[in-house]
């Protein structure tokens, strides 16, 4: 099976052809940068995505403190983090890059703070 | 009346991009005017990643961006912030007026950096006929409310135009637990990048339409909906193909214009349809020691050639000043 | 419960107008209003204009209140701080036959007392009007005529008329009105009683009158559509201009507005539907045309807003008349153009209807007739912005950038009596400029609600069923 993807790595957005056998990727062209081939592979195998939202804070000028996972976390499960990430409020300060919450729904990746507080 | 070697206006990527450039060029007398009380500008309300690619070969957010950026400048002492500031008057002779809360003042810059970025074109300047109620809102302003002020525009959404900004927010409004109903787009092909409309509408699996336009918009007090109907090569409405969407909400995302009125005011010569300054090199003006960079120069798709475009004003900016002792 | 001397319905310009007036006198009087925020009816979409009392037929009434209104809104809007411009304006002629036209005009003009009227020429025209299209070969020219801002003015006759004790309702639309030895009226907040009834309720007013059985007249709303030019086009036209005027109205116009963006329109056509403030593609063609055919200068480019009005018209003059069937009702009834500028005349007519009627008029003794000048800081020259900014630091802190606002600005006009979005626009220009609000929406919301005590998710544009956004993080 033939499947075409637009890479999403890089603002340059290359158009990639996959062939897949067994819902497996077995050959990748179009992709100007190794990262194509990975993103391919990726995509059709396990896709992921880095998840950003937002947190209510308590006791700050800032109503919200910008957050997002440290790595990409399932498609799949992008609803169940949003729903999570709900509950969490920021009540202590904080720097950019700061753990907010390990392992965020066990899916592998933290919560990090994306501005200080 | 005082006199700065260097005033940029604007802290945004391209505001703080020239100050450390200047700095790192020899410039030691640097005033930094910023309308926020932030710095950062946009980048703060930007919490998607896609920042940085380019520039430092990282995946970032525009806050984290921004931060970059932030921790260099308050670590040189050569750049005095004024934050909320705000510049009201500029003459020819880079004289520039501030209100500040408590003050106005006036400043004279040897040579001056305009960072002054851009605004969305508004769903006036598209000329949508229908009628004007509550829930229409420019992309940029539906993103500060969801992601500085935590307020949700809407719960069913119709997006025109397929800038950057509205793809974003598609995917925005959806995690929000909205539902996008369509983004409308009159061109054949996206006016933003193709990696946001994989992950913002694809993944999503929001109907974008090309070749539609938005005829009118309906409801009294707030947005109950809008017509669509397909164009022709010229952008002219396909008859018979008319048909409505139901929403509460409508997202303007058809552009940016720089927002160059100060050096208008100071008499720069500016492209009446691009509302960019008419230039032959980057950053230069038709005045000497006026340089104007980032958006306001020209909109680029990305921060990160902001970024690049700031290093040069402030290599430039550098230079002027050297040669005018 | 208490019964008042006069009761008021609809708070525009001309109801507020009645309202000041009466306040001068010892009655309990009281202005009803069905929307959130007086001016949010016709008079909002008014585009300002003082007439001088031309193009109206000889011997009308609205002839005669214009042009002894266009001498009272002078002294009004010195006693209460409105700015008001004698502009001028100009009905141009492209052609010979035109011209003659103009003479008619003229005579007309002058038989209802407009001074000072007089027929320039080519010449004079492209001295004093260099953008005008070069083919005009005269026009008429009324140095009476000028500018004020429609919205400003309701606020401020409104608040002078508080100030001397007139009762503001908002929110209150009269459902049905019963003549007993008092008019009975039922509103959506409750019940009111009068001895006199004022119905000055713009497009509704035939369905007002038709309460008490007098249903001799309709209005039909006529639809406007006007657009807003950028105010980098200030000094595109130095005076009012029009063109001859056509059957239905004085045609498409190029005009200065008080606050400086040029305003081109308006359409006219009658429509059903009295709430119909839709605008339309063919509008803007048609306005743009039109426009350029006076100044062919201006670009579709240079349009930042655009909005349609509805005149409330019945017949071909205003209804101003004490109803014999319902003794001490009073019917001020199709004020459309030149209302705005007839308005204080009105005021004047409808207040010697009451007397005349059996209404006791006896002058107060203390009657504030002026008002402090509210502050613009658009307006202000800078060294008066240094001064007022120093006594007060909130006008150093610039809400609206394309406008000039101050937060010190929103939080007067709040004060004053805004409630919604469009009321602190049409009080302060927020949100008016370029850039529509997208920079200064959420201060001006948070402003507000702070203000107001009201949660940021109820805070509305024009009142209930318009709020701005749907939910608030804040609540979870």
């Amino acid at each position: 099976m033939k499947k075409n993807l637009i890479c999403i790595e890089c603002p340059k957005g290359c158009a990639l052809d996959v062939d897949i056998e067994n819902c497996r990727v077995v050959k990748v062209t179009g992709n100007q940068c190794p990262k194509g081939e990975t993103y391919a592979i990726s995509e059709i195998e396990d896709p992921r995505r880095i998840l950003t939202a937002t947190i209510l804070t308590k006791g700050f000028p800032l109503k919200l403190l910008p957050v997002r996972t440290d790595r990409p976390i399932p498609k799949a499960r992008i609803s169940d983090a949003m729903k999570a990430i709900r509950k969490i409020r920021a009540i202590s300060r904080v720097k950019t890059g700061d753990i907010i919450a390990k392992d965020l729904l066990g899916l592998g990746a933290n919560l990090i703070a994306t501005r200080e507080l | 009346m005082i006199e700065r070697d260097l005033v940029i206006v604007g802290a945004g990527p391209g505001g703080m991009g020239a100050a450390i450039s200047a700095h790192e060029n020899g410039v030691k007398d640097i005033f930094l005017l910023e309308r926020d009380q932030y710095l950062g500008g946009i980048l703060n309300q930007c919490i998607h990643t896609g920042f940085g690619i380019d520039y430092f070969k990282e995946v970032l957010t525009g806050p984290e961006y921004a931060d970059r950026f932030i921790k260099k400048i308050n670590a040189i002492p050569e750049i005095e912030i004024s934050a909320r500031s705000f510049v009201t008057h500029l003459t020819k002779d880079k004289v520039l007026t501030y209100f500040k809360p408590g003050k106005i003042e006036t400043v004279k810059a040897k040579c001056l950096i305009m960072a002054t970025g851009c605004r969305e074109k508004t769903r006036e300047m598209t000329h949508i006929a229908g009628t004007r109620p509550s829930g229409i809102f420019s992309a940029g302003l539906a993103q500060k409310l969801i992601n500085i002020e935590g307020l949700l525009p809407g719960n069913e959404v119709v997006i025109v135009g397929s800038g950057d900004i509205g793809l974003i927010m598609a995917r925005r409004f959806t995690l929000e637990g909205a539902k996008v109903k369509a983004v409308i787009e009159i061109q054949d092909k996206t006016r933003g990048l193709l990696r946001n409309v994989v992950q913002c509408v694809t993944d999503f699996d929001i109907p974008l339409y090309f070749n539609h336009k938005i005829l009118k918009i309906f409801g009294k007090d707030r947005v109950t909906g809008v017509s669509v109907a397909k164009v022709d090569s010229c952008m002219r409405e396909v008859a018979g193909t008319e048909f409505k969407i139901d929403c509460d909400t409508v997202l303007i995302s058809v552009g940016l214009i720089p927002e160059n009125e100060l050096i208008e005011m100071a008499g720069v010569r500016i492209d009446k349809k691009t509302n960019c300054p008419v230039s032959d090199e980057t950053n230069k003006t038709s005045i000497p020691g006026l340089f104007v960079c980032g958006n306001a120069f020209k909109v680029y798709d990305l921060a990160d050639s902001v970024s690049k475009d700031s290093e040069l004003a402030g290599k430039l900016a550098a230079e002027y000043l050297r040669s005018a002792g | 419960m208490k019964i008042y001397d006069v009761i008021i319905i609809g708070a525009g310009v001309v109801g507020t107008a009645i309202g000041r007036e009466l306040s001068r006198y010892k009655l309990d009087t009281a202005l009803l209003e069905k929307e959130t925020e007086l001016a949010f009816g016709v008079s909002k979409s008014n585009s300002g204009i003082i007439h001088p009392g031309t193009q109206n037929p000889p011997g009308s009434l609205k002839g005669r209140l214009c042009v002894q209104g266009n001498i009272l809104t002078r002294k009004i809007s010195m006693e209460l701080g409105v700015d008001f411009k004698e502009t001028g304006e100009l009905i141009v002629a492209f052609t010979e036959e035109e011209k003659l036209r103009l003479y008619g005009l003229k005579k007309e003009g002058e038989s209802l007392g407009v001074p000072r009227l007089e027929i320039v020429d080519s010449s004079w025209l492209r001295k004093n009007e260099p953008n005008l299209n070069k083919e005009a070969i005269a026009a008429l020219f009324a140095p009476t005529a000028g500018i004020i801002s429609p919205y400003r003015l309701v606020y401020d006759l409104s608040e002078n008329a508080a100030r001397n004790g007139v009762e503001l309702f908002t929110e209150t639309k009269v459902e049905a009105i019963e003549k007993k030895e008092y008019f009975e009226i039922s509103t959506s907040m409750g019940v009111f009683r009068a001895r006199f009834l004022i119905n000055a309720a713009g497009l509704f007013a035939d369905d007002v009158s038709g309460m008490l059985g007098i249903d001799d007249f309709k209005i039909t709303p006529r639809k406007g559509e006007e657009f807003l030019l950028d105010k980098k086009k200030e000094y595109l036209a130095n005076h009012l201009i029009f063109p001859l005027p056509a059957r239905t109205s004085k045609g498409v116009l190029v005009i200065k507005t008080a606050d400086g963006n040029p305003i081109i329109g308006p359409t006219a056509e009658d429509i059903e539907d009295k709430d119909d403030l839709s605008t339309t593609d063919e509008g803007l063609k048609k306005v743009l045309a039109d426009a350029k055919k006076l100044i062919p200068s201006i670009d579709e480019r240079d349009i930042i807003a655009y909005f349609a009005g509805l005149r409330p018209v019945s017949g071909n003059d205003f209804i101003i008349r004490h109803e014999e069937k319902a003794p001490g009702f009073i019917n001020v009834a199709g004020i459309q153009s030149p209302g705005l500028t007839a308005a204080p005349a009105i005021a004047l007519m409808a207040r010697d209807l009451l007397k005349e009627n059996g209404l006791a008029l006896k002058k107060k003794l203390m009657f504030h007739s002026h008002r402090k000048k509210t502050i613009h800081l658009f307006a202000a020259p800078i060294k008066k912005a240094r001064a007022l900014i120093k006594k007060d630091p909130g006008y150093g802190d610039i809400v609206c950038r394309c406008e000039m606002v101050s937060a010190k600005e929103v939080e007067g006009a709040v004060d004053r009596g805004a409630k919604t979005m469009d009321g602190i626009k049409f009080r302060t220009r927020a949100q008016a400029g370029r850039c529509h609000g997208s920079f200064c929406t959420t201060r001006l919301m948070k402003i507000l609600s702070e203000k107001t005590n009201t949660p940021l998710k109820e805070i509305t544009k024009r009142g209930r069923g318009s709020e701005i956004v749907k939910k608030d993080r804040g609540d979870d």
